[in-house]
């Protein structure tokens, strides 16, 4: 399928998306989302694209598209028919068409500054309207520069210019973003400066068919929305696994030898190579995990990033494969090494038969069409849209660290006979206790984007957890796990709501990388201790069926719950909480925050 | 390029986009004769046979499109 992901072919896109969307709606493992899309433009193309791009990343869509410009009554009144069709997600497709008035060349300081309020107070009502009507995440557009400016050159510094006032909503934009929960903001400003706004608008279309913008332009919006979307869904990848030879270096170390590889100052080659190097690390140090996956001799391979003038160091890399190995089977073990879904690793090869190799032995794995020219490689990789989050959390800082620990629990577990001695030897400490304020951004993260160890897959919002969190009628716990190797952070989530006697457990998930440890009997211990001490005598729990959380199917039996109903969507199982009930032993010595 | 080319080039077109590998165009074919014709199709038609041909509609051209056979009509003039 060339020419679905970028660089686009957008007019094979334009033409075939009928037959594009029969073949992309037939795969399996697929997650529903009900997406409202209301527009200040017409909006019908945008989710065509939208839809085709959503299925690439795993998404379902269900639309619901407002009339014509009628995004604002939307957000204040809605139409019965998106009352009732309940989206999960809202998308305000507006842009600077929208503005409802620029400054008058006329106007004094003062009046461009009610201006600029006026529009932002029109926002954010649309914003609170939403909040208050629907309660779920919030895209919205920021504007892109005007097209043109019976200002000239005098436009963008002027108090009165277009774009000058775009600019200062654009900033607006940008701080309400960060202070509003659930509210993102597609940056159609950058992506109409990256492709040129004579590209971006066109005047016909807008004249013709009410366009915002130009069907091409239309495509590369549709891309990053669908990106955000998969962000907001938990759907980004986590690791970029990378060739060595003619990806991250100029030469063949093998042959070349550490001084003939092209990195560093000495030529426009290993300046690229440079450049190509400080963007991964960029990207690793906001949580990306970086791996190695080359057909090398280890020692060879690691001997690149001795070079004097190597950015990248051996220890940038939570897993470093470098054998004969075909390059599938080392990314299995990279997956499995790390503890990550093979369907949230990226590769990265300059060699387009290993690209080919992967893309159709694994056909989950992300495989960016990068060329063959270094000065390409980073511009497809940033555009390919692989890795975008909502906000960065001190979690997302840590996290390659954390997975290096992971990777090194795993080596050492290789040297134990007995599993349980491993993980009496892993020291691990566990603090589990109810919602923290200061927890609730990580816990709402977490149930949106956790998938396997997830018994209900409910997700929850911000302002859900915060009501949860401070209401009397839930327990809840959050458990952080701790060992000699490292700090895990909050990794185990549940909350289990009181009714009479007894507690319903709506939701229970556990981060994948801590699977295996006993943080479960751990949770279920304290969960146990604490429904107890509420006089509750029965646990009722939950498990139902999504496309990606077999894992736990019997994972009530196991911690010595009865079924009591079983359905194709699910089971519900429970517990008598008696002086007697036994929960399953662990090695998790459990402390106080 | 003829007319019969010109036509042959814009059913494969139309064809793509309605997705009916079947359909039968003709030159005085309309909008609502035709499935899935909607307004939606209709842009993608236009842009698509633009692109195709690499030439430009302006939008009285485009306003003026009533038949396949009126759109044929402005390409053949277009490319002669």
């Amino acid at each position: 399928m060339a020419g679905i992901a970028y660089p686009f072919d957008s007019a094979s896109l334009l033409r075939k998306k009928k037959a594009l969307r029969r073949e992309l709606s037939a795969q399996s493992g697929l997650v529903e989302k009900r997406i409202a899309i209301l527009g200040g433009s017409t909006t019908d193309e945008v989710a065509d694209m939208l839809e085709l791009f959503l299925l690439m990343r795993g998404i379902q869509p269900r639309f619901y598209q407002s009339a014509y410009n009628q995004y604002f009554s939307e957000c204040m009144q809605p139409e019965p028919a998106l009352r009732d069709f309940k989206p999960e997600l809202v998308y305000l497709h507006t842009s600077s068409v929208n503005i409802q008035a620029y400054p008058a060349i006329t106007a004094s300081e003062a009046d461009v500054r009610t201006l600029f309020e006026q529009q932002m107070a029109h926002f954010s009502a649309a914003w609170q309207g939403i909040r208050t009507h629907f309660n779920c995440p919030v895209i919205q557009n920021n504007f892109e520069q005007p097209w043109e400016r019976a200002l000239g050159n005098l436009d963008g510094s002027d108090f009165r210019g277009k774009s000058r006032f775009v600019a200062r909503l654009n900033d607006a934009f940008a701080d309400a973003s960060q202070k509003i929960p659930g509210l993102t903001i597609l940056d159609i400003h950058y992506l109409s400066a990256r492709i040129g706004l004579d590209r971006w608008f066109n005047p016909r279309q807008w004249h013709l068919y009410k366009y915002a913008m130009d069907s091409e332009a239309i495509v590369e919006l549709a891309w990053q929305l669908s990106a955000v979307m998969a962000g907001i869904c938990g759907l980004s990848k986590k690791c970029l696994v990378l060739d060595l030879d003619n990806t991250l270096w100029g030469g063949v170390i093998g042959d070349d030898g550490v001084d003939g590889i092209a990195i560093g100052t000495g030529s426009a080659e290993a300046e690229a190579y440079s450049e190509l190097q400080r963007y991964l690390r960029e990207l690793k140090h906001r949580g990306i995990l970086l791996a190695v996956c080359s057909k090398n001799d280890e020692a060879n391979a690691r001997a690149g990033f001795l070079h004097p003038d190597s950015i990248l160091q051996q220890d940038d890399f939570s897993a470093f494969f470098a054998n004969w190995d075909n390059k599938p089977d080392n990314l299995l073990k990279i997956a499995d090494t790390l503890g990550i879904g093979i369907d949230s690793l990226v590769f990265l090869d300059d060699n387009p038969a290993e690209r080919e190799l992967v893309r159709q032995q694994l056909p989950t794995v992300t495989v960016p069409d990068i060329g063959s020219d270094i000065t390409d490689y980073i511009r497809r990789l940033d555009r390919a849209a692989l890795f975008e989050t909502t906000n960065l959390s001190a979690e997302d800082l840590l996290r390659s660290q954390q997975y290096q620990q992971n990777a090194e629990r795993h080596l050492q577990q290789n040297h134990f006979a007995d599993y349980q001695d491993f993980l009496r030897s892993l020291d691990m400490r566990a603090i589990i206790e109810r919602f923290q304020p200061s927890q609730l951004e990580r816990i709402c993260q977490l149930t949106n984007k956790t998938n396997q160890f997830n018994l209900t897959t409910r997700r929850m919002t911000l302002p859900e957890l915060q009501h949860i969190a401070a209401s009397k009628a839930y327990i809840t716990l959050a458990g952080q796990l701790r060992d000699r190797f490292g700090d895990n952070g909050l990794v185990s989530v549940v909350i289990g709501k009181i009714i009479g006697s007894n507690l319903d457990i709506e939701l229970w998930l556990m981060s994948c990388r801590v699977l295996k440890r006993g943080l479960e009997a751990a949770m279920l211990d304290v969960l146990c201790r604490q429904a107890s001490a509420q006089d509750i005598t029965t646990l009722t729990g939950f498990y139902i069926r999504s496309d990606r959380n077999s894992m736990v199917v019997n994972l009530y039996r196991e911690l010595g719950f009865s079924l009591i109903a079983e359905t194709s969507q699910g089971s519900t199982w429970q517990l008598a909480l008696t002086p007697a009930t036994h929960t399953l032993q662990h090695c998790i010595h459990i402390g106080n925050g | 390029m003829n007319r019969q080319a010109i036509l042959i080039a814009v059913q494969d077109i139309i064809r793509d986009i309605l997705d009916n590998p079947s359909l039968v165009v003709t030159e005085d074919m309309q909008a609502h004769d035709v499935d899935n014709w909607d307004s939606l199709a209709h842009i993608s038609i236009i842009t698509s046979i633009e692109k195709h041909f690499q030439k430009r509609f302006s939008i009285s051209e485009i306003d003026s499109f009533d038949t396949v056979g009126t759109i044929i009509n402005t390409l053949e003039k277009k490319l002669a």
